[in-house]
């Protein structure tokens, strides 16, 4: 059982607060760290991985200060989010040489190259690798001593469908292992898909924490704003706010279009195609308007 | 204290293609202008030691210096790959104290040994002139060594201040400013050389003993910084 626990910690840089008085404690499965860019997530975990120093607060594996403490790495993989990683060495050199200053040898490197799917490019140069092939080799790095602790930051930036669906089956594995593994995202569906429990960061503060299912519910239970243009606006609109899933409706002149604000996702989109269809009104255009991941954030805070 | 696996990731590293070329075409010059001078202006003691010790010396020794420290981890900082030496149980001083080693040796190799042959090609080691310079060559490469270390940890811009310092500050400033040769790496090495030769051909405005504790004092103490800024490097990522 390892827990990473992060008690009060900020962290600021000059005038500009990155990550606000958070406190969190990461247990055994998988958990996602969820936020959009620039939320904070890589100064969050480059604390908890050693790299940073809190500027208040403490960062602690099982009891044990993270930050000058080598000897922690012999508990924590990590996976970082940039690339460079001795481009000049082959896949398997590089493994290697990551086991070896764990102590470990040649051995070890092979079973991580194995567990990553890796062996059928070993031997190439990781200059020569795409970006999935290095995400896999830092993956096997990350393994070669069998941590009880794996931190990847953004690890499917860049990813075909593909080599995400492996990381996340490799991952799951991991986790069900009774691995503690913590992956930051900015991509909802990714959290979604993989973590059991969340953990949402917006502009350094902790907005969220908990069971996935509960956090998707108050995201997709907020109102859903809609831009709609139709072959008559005004008979659409009036057919629509005769349902109680549409809560209002603003006919946007200057656009030419409706504004349509929806308090039940699931039935409006059932609803705004058979309206259409029965009162024989085409629809052009039908946009979510604020489906940004900010909007959808910001929302979380303020819920 | 020394890391093997560190030791071959820093050679690799340095040696690369691009690097090897930067780190091998200063010597290569040098002893090509060595032969010239030979076959132009005969055997003579004076102009090896003027050319070994203003090219040579003054010049080559600190620009190998500059390569081989600040390369040693400069570049790993910079594009982040340092983070795959820095998540291991691996004592941050252990990390510094074999890229030294190897920064020395690359140094060492790529200057000491270029002043040897060039030394002989010029007058066939007369008056221990090209051992003498030698020497001083292999003596300044372990402090150059471990001051661009220590620069190369310390700053995004080592190699610029690497070059400035072993340039302006020992090339230029030295010579103009007597005082500044007292702080002169390159007038270190000399008085060592000094003791080498015997003789005049071969001098330096430091005393000996204080050429060697202060060889000591900036290799030691340039070292030991470098390990504890390495403890505590902060890699902020790119937000």
């Amino acid at each position: 059982m390892t827990t990473l626990s992060i008690d009060h910690v900020s962290r600021w840089f000059g005038n500009v607060v990155a990550v606000n008085d958070i406190t969190m404690t990461i247990g055994p499965g998988v958990t996602g760290l969820l936020g959009p860019n620039g939320a904070g997530k890589s100064t969050l975990i480059n604390m908890m991985g050693g790299f940073l120093a809190p500027s208040t607060g403490t960062v602690t594996l099982d009891g044990q200060q993270v930050w000058r403490n080598e000897s922690i790495y012999k508990h924590i993989g990590i996976v970082p989010e940039r690339e460079a990683m001795y481009d000049f060495l082959t896949g398997r050199e590089f493994v290697v040489a990551n086991a070896e200053l764990h102590g470990l040898g040649a051995k070890a490197a092979q079973k991580a190259l194995a567990t990553v799917e890796m062996e059928y490019a070993q031997d190439r140069k990781i200059s020569t690798y795409s970006k999935g092939m290095r995400q896999r080799v830092k993956m096997a790095s990350a393994l070669v001593h069998d941590p009880s602790l794996l931190l990847l930051d953004e690890p499917f930036n860049g990813m075909d469908p593909r080599q995400r669906m492996q990381l996340m089956d490799l991952l799951r594995r991991m986790g069900d292992e009774g691995r503690t593994v913590l992956f930051s995202s900015h991509i909802l569906e990714e959290v979604e898909q993989l973590a059991w429990h969340i953990e949402v960061v917006v502009a350094g503060r902790h907005a969220a924490s908990g069971d996935f299912r509960k956090i998707r519910r108050l995201m997709t239970d907020r109102p859903h704003r809609y831009l709609v243009r139709s072959s008559d606006d005004r008979a659409l609109a009036a057919a629509l706010i005769a349902d109680p899933s549409t809560s209002g409706i603003e006919v946007d002149l200057a656009e030419g279009a409706l504004r349509v604000q929806a308090v039940d996702f699931g039935r409006f989109t059932a609803l705004l195609p058979r309206v259409a269809r029965d009162h024989g009104i085409r629809l052009l255009t039908v946009s979510p308007s604020d489906e940004s991941l900010e909007s959808v954030f910001s929302y979380l805070v303020a819920a | 204290m020394y890391d093997p696996t560190v030791a071959r990731l820093t050679y690799r590293a340095l040696l690369g293609r691009r690097r090897a070329l930067i780190l091998g075409a200063l010597p290569l010059l040098l002893i090509a202008i060595s032969v010239v001078v030979r076959a132009l202006a005969g055997a003579d003691d004076q102009t090896a030691s003027d050319l070994l010790g203003g090219l040579a010396l003054a010049t080559m020794v600190p620009i190998i210096g500059v390569i081989a420290g600040t390369g040693a981890i400069g570049p790993e900082i910079d594009d982040g790959s340092v983070v795959y030496l820095l998540s291991k149980p691996l004592k941050r001083p252990t990390i510094i104290f074999t890229k030294l080693i190897v920064a020395i040796a690359v140094t060492m190799v790529f200057s000491a040994l270029p002043t040897l042959v060039a030394g002989f090609i010029l007058n066939g080691n007369g008056q221990q002139i090209a051992v003498a310079y030698t020497v001083a060559a292999l003596v300044s490469s372990i402090a150059y060594a471990a001051l661009f270390l220590l620069l190369g940890t310390v700053s995004r811009h080592a190699v610029v201040f690497g070059l400035v310092y072993a340039l302006v500050w020992e090339a230029l400033f030295g010579s103009l400013v007597p005082g500044a040769r007292t702080l002169s790496v390159q007038q270190w090495s000399l008085a060592v050389a000094h003791k080498v030769a015997g003789g005049d051909l071969v001098t330096s405005d430091v005393g000996l003993t204080t050429a060697t504790v202060l060889l000591i004092a900036v290799t030691v103490l340039a070292t030991w910084y470098a390990g504890q800024k390495l403890r505590s490097l902060t890699l902020a990522g790119e937000e």
